[in-house]
């Protein structure tokens, strides 16, 4: 766990190096305010809860989550540095967890940012901060699977855009994966096992049963087993790189 | 010691590595020796694990790379082919890391950090970053990451490419200067190198060992006692031909 630590810790120190993290945090925590005000209706609803700005985080994770992620490997690919990096005395699984470890502590901080719109829902009423609380642990829990997604991804690509125009697409794929645009294309042909399958997979499903305050141990586990198999595939796709 | 039993790299139907085999004990210091694209880069990256042989095995100091990767890791230091580095890193906080993943400790952590610092003169780059630096200064960040463990074994991939020759010279009496129970392996098509530090000369051409002595005995093979003409005349007859194979 030690190289782990020392693998996470020099990803995070590289991700503030360069100003795009404090870019990105700004962002993140204007857009979040924005939709939650503007779009979300925040003061017309006249409620003291944070729907409206939980209900834009799956979309606004699907943009930025990408963004954080599609660096990992390919700019190490591109620099060559990951040679230096995969001959150091690290076993791959200890790198892989190591940097996908650095990118989800700094969406959670982006995300911590968001603090002042926790501030204003209890100045201004009386939320259920459990239901808050229980929201924000979904919203990490989702970040952390676009993130494992967009780790794998990465590491199969040398170009980093490449790498965040797949991951959005196929973060999309899975957020909308109980949705008919993503069902319509199999439940045609496909068993109804498969469709059933693919329907239960969808992120949306998952993160809304978890922000209305439910946390229910199956949807904690589904993303912790979406961002566990896609480390496992990263792994893969790193070994399979050695090969060439 | 280093233990290549026939090392081959096919990519496709490009045969990079063909079937090299070699040992090298401890106190030797080997120059693999090619012209471009002649595979040493290739199995330079084999012995260190960062490529998989498509056949063959590699064991540096009896650790076979491929199913005891991490151990054999810890006994070699290795300067990847133009010294990759994190540019937005310092040269003290990526000698930091370096001394964290090698896991040194202590005084002994300390003492090596000043002593490979102060031998290869970065002390006044320490806090820059490393995208700032000359070519230089990044080559020897990157050869200060390999012998800061001070390892048994040490893989340079053309180690003095793009230096100035006051430093190339500095960079050779460093190597010389290894303790004599070593074993360092430089990759060079710089002939003079080979003569200046290293006490063997494995030449390769088209993927093939083609010549594997001291570099004193090869030179004397042509009349004129230059290692040049030697290479010359033993590289270009295969390469050619490894060049028609590749093509067809």
């Amino acid at each position: 766990m030690n190289h782990v630590r020392t693998i996470a810790r020099r990803e995070l120190r590289a991700y503030f190096a360069t100003p795009v993290a404090y870019v990105f945090i700004v962002i993140f925590v204007a857009l979040s305010g924005v939709f939650t005000f503007y779009l979300g209706n925040f003061f017309e609803r006249e409620q003291a809860d944070l729907t409206p700005f939980f209900g834009f985080h799956p979309w606004l994770h699907l943009v930025l989550a990408p963004a954080v992620s599609m660096r990992l490997w390919a700019e190490e690919r591109q620099s060559g540095s990951v040679e230096l990096l995969m001959t150091l005395p690290i076993a791959p699984w200890q790198a892989v967890l190591g940097k996908f470890l650095a990118a989800w502590c700094f969406i959670a901080v982006a995300l911590a940012l968001t603090f002042p719109t926790w501030i204003t829902v209890n100045y201004l009423g009386d939320p259920d901060n459990g239901v808050i609380l229980a929201a924000y642990c979904g919203s990490v829990l989702m970040a952390g699977a676009y993130l494992a997604i967009g780790a794998c991804i990465s590491a199969a690509c040398r170009s980093q855009v490449v790498a965040f125009v797949t991951t959005v697409v196929v973060c999309f794929g899975f957020l909308l994966a109980g949705f008919p645009l993503v069902l319509d294309a199999f439940s045609g042909w496909a068993p109804d096992l498969l469709v059933d399958t693919i329907a239960s997979l969808g992120f949306l499903t998952h993160f809304n049963a978890i922000s209305k305050g439910v946390l229910d141990a199956r949807d904690i586990l589904y993303f912790l087993l979406v961002i566990a198999a896609f480390l496992y595939a990263n792994a893969i796709v790193l070994d399979l790189g050695r090969g060439n | 010691m280093i233990r290549a039993e026939s090392l081959s790299k096919h990519y496709g139907a490009i045969k990079a590595v063909d079937g090299i085999s070699f040992a090298i004990e401890p106190g030797e210091i080997v120059g693999l020796l090619g012209p471009n694209g002649a595979g040493k880069t290739t199995t330079m990256r084999m012995c260190a694990g960062y490529l998989a042989p498509t056949s063959g095995s590699v064991q540096v100091h009896g650790f076979d790379l491929l199913t005891e990767t991490i151990a054999a890791r810890k006994t070699f230091g290795y300067l990847p082919e133009g010294a990759p580095l994190w540019g937005e890193m310092t040269p003290r906080a990526f000698i930091d890391f370096i001394a964290d993943v090698r896991e040194l400790k202590g005084e002994r952590r300390a003492q090596r950090i000043s002593e490979v610092t102060g031998l290869l003169q970065l002390e006044s780059v320490l806090d820059q970053r490393i995208e700032t630096l000359s070519k230089g200064f990044r080559r020897r960040v990157g050869l200060a990451q390999a012998i800061l463990h001070d390892p048994p074994v040490l893989l340079l991939d053309e180690p003095t490419d793009g230096l100035d020759p006051n430093q190339k010279h500095e960079v050779r009496e460093l190597i010389r200067g290894m303790s004599s129970d070593k074993i360092v392996v430089i990759s060079t098509h710089i002939l003079e190198e080979v003569e200046a530090v290293c006490s063997r000369a494995i030449i390769i051409a088209a993927g093939r060992i083609v010549a594997d002595d001291s570099p004193a005995a090869l030179a004397a093979q042509s009349g004129t006692n230059r290692l040049d003409r030697v290479f010359r005349r033993i590289t270009t007859g295969r390469s050619r031909a490894g060049a028609d194979r590749e093509r067809s």
